[in-house]
C-alpha cells in the first residue's frame, strides 16, 4: 500500500469538479486524481499512489521503475485481487460462499514472461 | 556476491559497493525507515554485500504494522455492524486484531470491501446511500493527501454517509523518538523517498542538526538503496551531518505544495500511539474540526474494546531496530504469514514477512515444501499478505 508506482497520463477529464485521468500503469489501467499535480498533461509521468498523482517522474526512470516492479511481482501485489491475495496468503479456499471469486484482473504486460526468440 | 547479477545495472551496482567499500573505515548503523526499503535490501541481500563495518537496522517504516490494535479491533467492530460498508487497502486484511482480522469478519458476514483508492470509497458512499461507508484510513505522510482530499470531496459534495477511520502516522517524530531512546545506535538515516515527494525535505535539517545524524533521502529500488548508503557512509566518515537528496527524480525539495495545502486543511497533528511502540507526541494526524462530522470514531461511538497483544510477539523491539526479526523465538514458528502473531509478519512492507520470505531457507525455518520465490515466479503465493 504505502508503494508509489509509476504510470503514464492517457487522457484527462473532470468528474465531480475534480481533474481525473486514466493513467497506464505497464499495462493496468486505473482512475487517477490529479488535483495534487493539476498540470500533469497527457502522456507524462508521474507517481501515483492510491489512486493520486504526487509527482512528476521523467519516462526513462518512470519505464525502468515499471520494469523492475513487474519482474519483481510487485504490480501483481498492487492491482492484482487483494481477497484472493489474502487468502492465498493464509492458506484458505475461497472462503465466500455468496460470490462467485475474484474477476481476473487483466495481468500487467510487463509482467509477462519475456520469452527468449531464437534469431 | 551472489545477489549483484540480479541488479538491474550490475555494473552500477558494483560500482557503488566499492565505494562504499573504499570509503568505510569505522562501524556504522544506519537506518532505513521505509518498509518497503526494508524489503528491497532484504530481497536483493543488500546487507550481506555491503562491508561488515555497515549494519542497516529496519526503521518502523510500515503503516499497517504500527497502527495500534485498538484501532483494528475499533476496525473490526465497526466493520461487523450490519448497515456499515467497510471499506479498506488490501494490505488491512489479515492484519490480526485482537482474535481475528477483517477478512474474518467478512467471512462472518460483514460488507468489508477493498478499494484501491480512497476516492472509490467514497463513490461507494455515493451509491449507498441507505448504508453508512467506513474508510480505513490509514498510512504516513504519502498516503494522508489522498485521504484528506477524499473527506474535502466528501464535505464539498455534501455525502453524509461517509466517515473515515482515521490512524495516520508522520515519520519526523518518529526519528525524533528513535534518537531519543537511550538503547539507539541509529548514526545515520535512509529517509522514506515517497514520504519526502509530499513533504519536501524541509522537516529534516533541524533533526539532523540537532542529532548531529546525517539524512540521505532515498528511493526503494536496490540501486537507490545502494546510493543512498554511499552518501551517508561519506558524510559519517567526513563527520557531516547534513540533508542530503538522493532520490531527486522524484522528491523536490519542497515536496508537493497543492498537497501540503491540503493536509493542512483537513488534518491538524496529534499524538499518536504506535503499535509495538507506545505513544510518540505529535506523531500523527487527526481530522481537523472543520471536519469533525467525518470522524467515523465520533460517528460510531466504539467503547470497551479489550485489546489483547499476544505476549511472544516482539514486533514493538523489531519496530525499533533494536531486534532483527529471525532473533524472535516465535519466527517461523508459532509465528508466520499463514498465522501471524504480529502486523510486522503480514504486512508486505513488514520486517518479519521480508525475512520470512527471502531468508526462510537460510534460517531454515521453513516446511520442506516451500521454496523461495525468484523474480521468474510471480510470487503470488508466496508473497506475505498482498
Ligand atoms: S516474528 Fe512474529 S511474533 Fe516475532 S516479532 Fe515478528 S510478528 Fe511478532
Amino acid at each position: 500500500m504505502c508503494l508509489a508506482v509509476p504510470g503514464r497520463v492517457l487522457d484527462i477529464g473532470e468528474k465531480d469538479g475534480t481533474r481525473m485521468a486514466t493513467v497506464d500503469f505497464g499495462g493496468v489501467q486505473k482512475e487517477v486524481c490529479l488535483e495534487y499535480l493539476p498540470d500533469l498533461q497527457v502522456g507524462e509521468y508521474a507517481i501515483v499512489h492510491v489512486g493520486f498523482a504526487l509527482q512528476r517522474l521523467d519516462e526513462e526512470s518512470a519505464k525502468q521503475t515499471l520494469e523492475l516492479f513487474a519482474q519483481l511481482g510487485m504490480l501483481q501485489e498492487e492491482f492484482g485481487d487483494p481477497w484472493e491475495q489474502a487468502a492465498a496468503a493464509g492458506g484458505d479456499p475461497w472462503p465466500f460462499a455468496d460470490d462467485p471469486g475474484p474477476e481476473p484482473e487483466p495481468t500487467p504486460v510487463l509482467a509477462a514472461p519475456q520469452e527468449e526468440v531464437q534469431p | 556476491m551472489k545477489y549483484i547479477e540480479e541488479f538491474q545495472d550490475p555494473a552500477l551496482a558494483r560500482r557503488l559497493l566499492d565505494d562504499i567499500h573504499a570509503t568505510v573505515t569505522r562501524p556504522w548503523a544506519l537506518m532505513e525507515v521505509c518498509g518497503g526499503q526494508t524489503h528491497t535490501i532484504i530481497r536483493h541481500g543488500i546487507d550481506q554485500l555491503l562491508p561488515e563495518l555497515v549494519e542497516l537496522i529496519h526503521g518502523p517504516g510500515c503503516p499497517v504494522c504500527v497502527t495500534p490494535l485498538e484501532v483494528i479491533d475499533k476496525a473490526l467492530e465497526i466493520a461487523s455492524r450490519p448497515d456499515v460498508i467497510f471499506c479498506s487497502f488490501g494490505d488491512m486484511l489479515r492484519v490480526p486484531g485482537t482474535g481475528r482480522d477483517l477478512f474474518q469478519v467478512r467471512s462472518e458476514g460483514g460488507d468489508v470491501r477493498v478499494v484501491y483508492s480512497p476516492l472509490d470509497a467514497l463513490r461507494i458512499a455515493q451509491e449507498n446511500p441507505k448504508h453508512q461507508v467506513v474508510f480505513f484510513g490509514i498510512g504516513f505522510e504519502t498516503t494522508a493527501p489522498p485521504n484528506a482530499m477524499t473527506v474535502h470531496q466528501a464535505k464539498k459534495l455534501g455525502i453524509p454517509n461517509f466517515s473515515l477511520l482515521v490512524s495516520h502516522v508522520r515519520v519526523p517524530p518518529a526519528i525524533e523518538a528513535i534518537m531519543q531512546s537511550p538503547s539507539c545506535r541509529v548514526q545515520g538515516f535512509l529517509a522514506a523517498g515517497h514520504v519526502c515527494s509530499v513533504m519536501g525535505v524541509r522537516e529534516y535539517p533541524e533533526l539532523a542538526a540537532r542529532h548531529r545524524v546525517p539524512i540521505v533521502v532515498t528511493g526503494f529500488e536496490p540501486l537507490d538503496i545502494l546510493e543512498g548508503v554511499r552518501r551517508a557512509v561519506r558524510q559519517l566518515e567526513r563527520g557531516e551531518h547534513t540533508v542530503d537528496n538522493a532520490y531527486a527524480r522524484a522528491v523536490r525539495p519542497e515536496g508537493n505544495p497543492a498537497a501540503l495545502a491540503m493536509l493542512e486543511d483537513v488534518f491538524e497533528v496529534t499524538d499518536r500511539a504506535w503499535r509495538g511502540i507506545g505513544v510518540i507526541p505529535d506523531s500523527g494526524w487527526r481530522l481537523s474540526e472543520r471536519y469533525r462530522d467525518f470522524d467515523a470514531e465520533h460517528r460510531f461511538s466504539v467503547t470497551g474494546i479489550n485489546t489483547r497483544e499476544p505476549a511472544e510477539c516482539r514486533s514493538g523491539e523489531v519496530l525499533q531496530g533494536l531486534l532483527k526479526p529471525h532473533e524472535c523465538e516465535a519466527f517461523g514458528t508459532l509465528c508466520t504469514p499463514r498465522s501471524p502473531l504480529g502486523a510486522t509478519m503480514v504486512s508486505s512492507e513488514g520486517a518479519c514477512a521480508a525475512y520470512y520470505l527471502y531468508r526462510r531457507l537460510e534460517l531454515g525455518t521453513v516446511p520442506a515444501a516451500a521454496t523461495a520465490p525468484t523474480a521468474a515466479s510471480a510470487p503470488l503465493e508466496a508473497s506475505p499478505v498482498v
